[in-house]
């Protein structure tokens, strides 16, 4: 017994094998490297001289990092609340399944499977000033009269990208609330309407309460990919106007492989993780619990 | 839209059928109103890559096509190195990111689920760990590794960074299948001698197809539509990806935008991912909501 038992256990760990061998050398080694060239002044052209934390202190007074990362929470901090808000609102349109409604799903679903280059370009075209035609549909309803100039003003570019984005990613949002509300079993919505309890007296007192776990791991998922920006702003924005819309991961990208100045953007990298890594933690630890009965 | 309201109106009490008719109504007409909203970019974008060139770079802008032209898609499949070298660099990455997933996940998925190791939950957590360690950060110290083993600019190099990206749910995916096969099925080919692993191949692979085609359809749209990686590891014009490529048709030869050449290469870039959604939606979602959102 005990001994099949350990032969089951070495089986076990050979069919794991190939996979923990992957994550050592593609993820875990290269963390380890990550955290020691964030210790040197190493450059793509060469260097490498340790120089203890210097990069770290360096950051602290980098104004320019700490004001793309304030960009970046600040995109979090607006973009999140209206996919989760627009996302509940479509789902609640369109969770009975009529064929109508599916093909709503569907479609308010098509642009999540794209890619985020192709939608970004796609709404760096119709922002544009002199060929788009978001800006002519605009003058056509006369909301203003001439074409505007979206990616020269630091606030239009970010509502410009804030549009791009609702538009690529509100559906995830929506296919994932429409599961929670399917969930939901129809005798307590039947026993409320029995009750007399008006629409949205059910949203409001059975819905949403059922739906919370679903809105909150949606919210933090959501959440953890706005601070990780990058596609949408290196497309329609550059970073510009002046640096003004540069994000986190943008800002990496430019201190690693465009100034080439590797050491100081791995200990930029590190910075960002550790941050990811807090709203990583809550979204395990919520899972987690509501994994348990 | 009749449909709708017959559907909605069969479930309500029939006292009320008539004050919910008017609502059920609106409802529909919210929904068209979605649709149209949603898809207008799309057909917009498609209208566009179809115009000829100078109308597709008209100022102002025209909503339909005035004349109908495949010019557009023409110069993107004679763009610098040709599309042929850009789809086949794309498609190459994503081929071997699903293999990569199928065949590292498939393995662990049956470790973790049939059997009852020591630290077994460790190695899955250990295996979900590039979940919490965005990628993003990776990147530096991969390219410097790829740059020394000449993985630089080479398909296999991304196409390691995408499986990357990919392992974590691709294992979930196939841990919680094989976990729900039941017991008995196994039992029975055990006692018919076959060993664990013939018993993966002959037993298990079979019954989790649908885990294997989830993972091989998010494998494909990730890898497909990866930009950042591909950016920086595919940095000579002929390893380019489509997504890359799309950039470099956005920024143009003399700082002119070709918009036609720009919509039709949109066009390209996202019908694989249209195509394959369309065709196995419910293999997405479920794998959507199963993934635990990723």
């Amino acid at each position: 017994m005990a001994r099949s038992r350990s032969r089951g256990q070495a089986q076990g760990w050979l069919f794991l094998a190939p996979a923990l061998l992957f994550v050592a050398l593609f993820v875990i080694a290269p963390l380890g490297q990550l955290a020691a060239t964030s210790m040197t002044d190493r450059s793509l052209l060469g260097g490498g001289r340790f120089i203890g934390f210097a990069n770290y202190v360096k950051i602290w007074h980098d104004s320019g990092f700490w004001r793309a990362l304030l960009f970046t929470v600040k995109y979090t901090l607006v973009l999140t609340p209206i996919l989760m808000g627009l996302g509940f609102a479509l789902a609640l349109l369109v969770s009975d399944n009529t064929p109508l409604k599916r093909l709503t799903r569907t479609i308010v679903f098509l642009p999540v499977v794209i890619g985020l280059s192709s939608s970004s370009l796609l709404w760096f075209w119709l922002f544009d000033e002199r060929v788009g035609l978001f800006n002519r549909l605009l003058v056509d309803l006369h909301v203003i009269r001439e074409p505007m100039v979206w990616f020269v003003s630091a606030d239009l570019a970010f509502w410009a990208v804030v549009i791009a984005i609702t538009w690529k990613v509100v559906g995830f949002g929506m296919v994932l609330f429409v599961s929670g509300i399917q969930a939901i079993h129809s005798d307590i919505l039947e026993a409320a309407l029995v009750d007399g309890a008006g629409y949205w007296a059910r949203v409001r007192l059975i819905i949403l309460p059922l739906c919370r776990r679903v809105l909150l791991l949606t919210t933090l998922v959501s959440a953890i990919g706005s601070m990780l920006a990058f596609d949408q702003f290196y497309i329609m924005t550059s970073g510009g106007p002046r640096g003004q819309t540069f994000t986190a991961v943008y800002s990496i990208y430019q201190s690693s492989f465009v100034s080439f100045r590797l050491g100081y953007g791995a200990a930029l990298s590190i910075v960002l993780m550790l941050i990811i890594l807090v709203l990583s933690a809550v979204q395990i630890a919520l899972t987690a619990r509501g994994a348990e009965p | 839209m009749t449909a709708a309201v017959v559907a909605t109106g069969a479930r309500a009490l029939p006292a009320r059928r008539k004050r919910l008719a008017p609502s059920a109504l609106l409802a529909s007409a919210a929904c068209v109103g979605v649709i149209a909203v949603m898809g207008a970019p799309l057909a917009l974008s498609f209208l566009a890559s179809i115009k000829t060139p100078a109308d597709a770079s008209a100022i102002p802008p025209h909503y339909l096509p005035q004349a109908l032209s495949a010019d557009n898609y023409f110069k993107v499949i004679g763009y610098e190195a040709g599309l042929a070298t850009y789809v086949a660099n794309s498609g190459l990455v994503a081929l071997m990111t699903i293999v990569a997933c199928i065949a590292l996940a498939a393995p662990a998925g049956y470790g973790l689920a049939r059997f009852d190791m020591r630290g077994k939950e460790v190695a899955f957590l250990l295996l979900l760990a590039p979940i919490m360690i965005p990628y993003q950060a990776l990147l530096t110290p991969l390219y410097l590794d790829f740059a020394k083993v000449g993985l630089v600019n080479t398909r296999v190099g991304l196409a390691i960074v995408h499986t990357i990206l990919q392992l974590p749910f691709s294992i979930y995916l196939m841990r919680n299948s094989f976990e729900a096969i039941p017991r008995e099925i196994e039992e029975a080919a055990m006692l018919d001698g076959c060993s664990s692993l013939s018993r993966l191949i002959h037993i298990f692979l079979p019954l989790a197809l649908p885990a294997i085609v989830t993972v091989a359809l998010f494998a494909f749209i990730n890898s497909w539509n990866e930009f950042l990686a591909a950016l920086i590891f595919m940095n000579r014009e002929s390893s380019f990806t489509v997504p890359i490529l799309l950039v470099s048709v956005q920024i143009g030869h003399h700082g002119a935008v070709d918009w036609g050449a720009l919509q039709a290469s949109i066009m390209i870039a996202i019908l694989p991912c249209l195509a394959v959604y369309l065709a196995l939606q419910r293999y997405y979602i479920s794998g959507l909501l199963s993934g635990g959102v990723k």
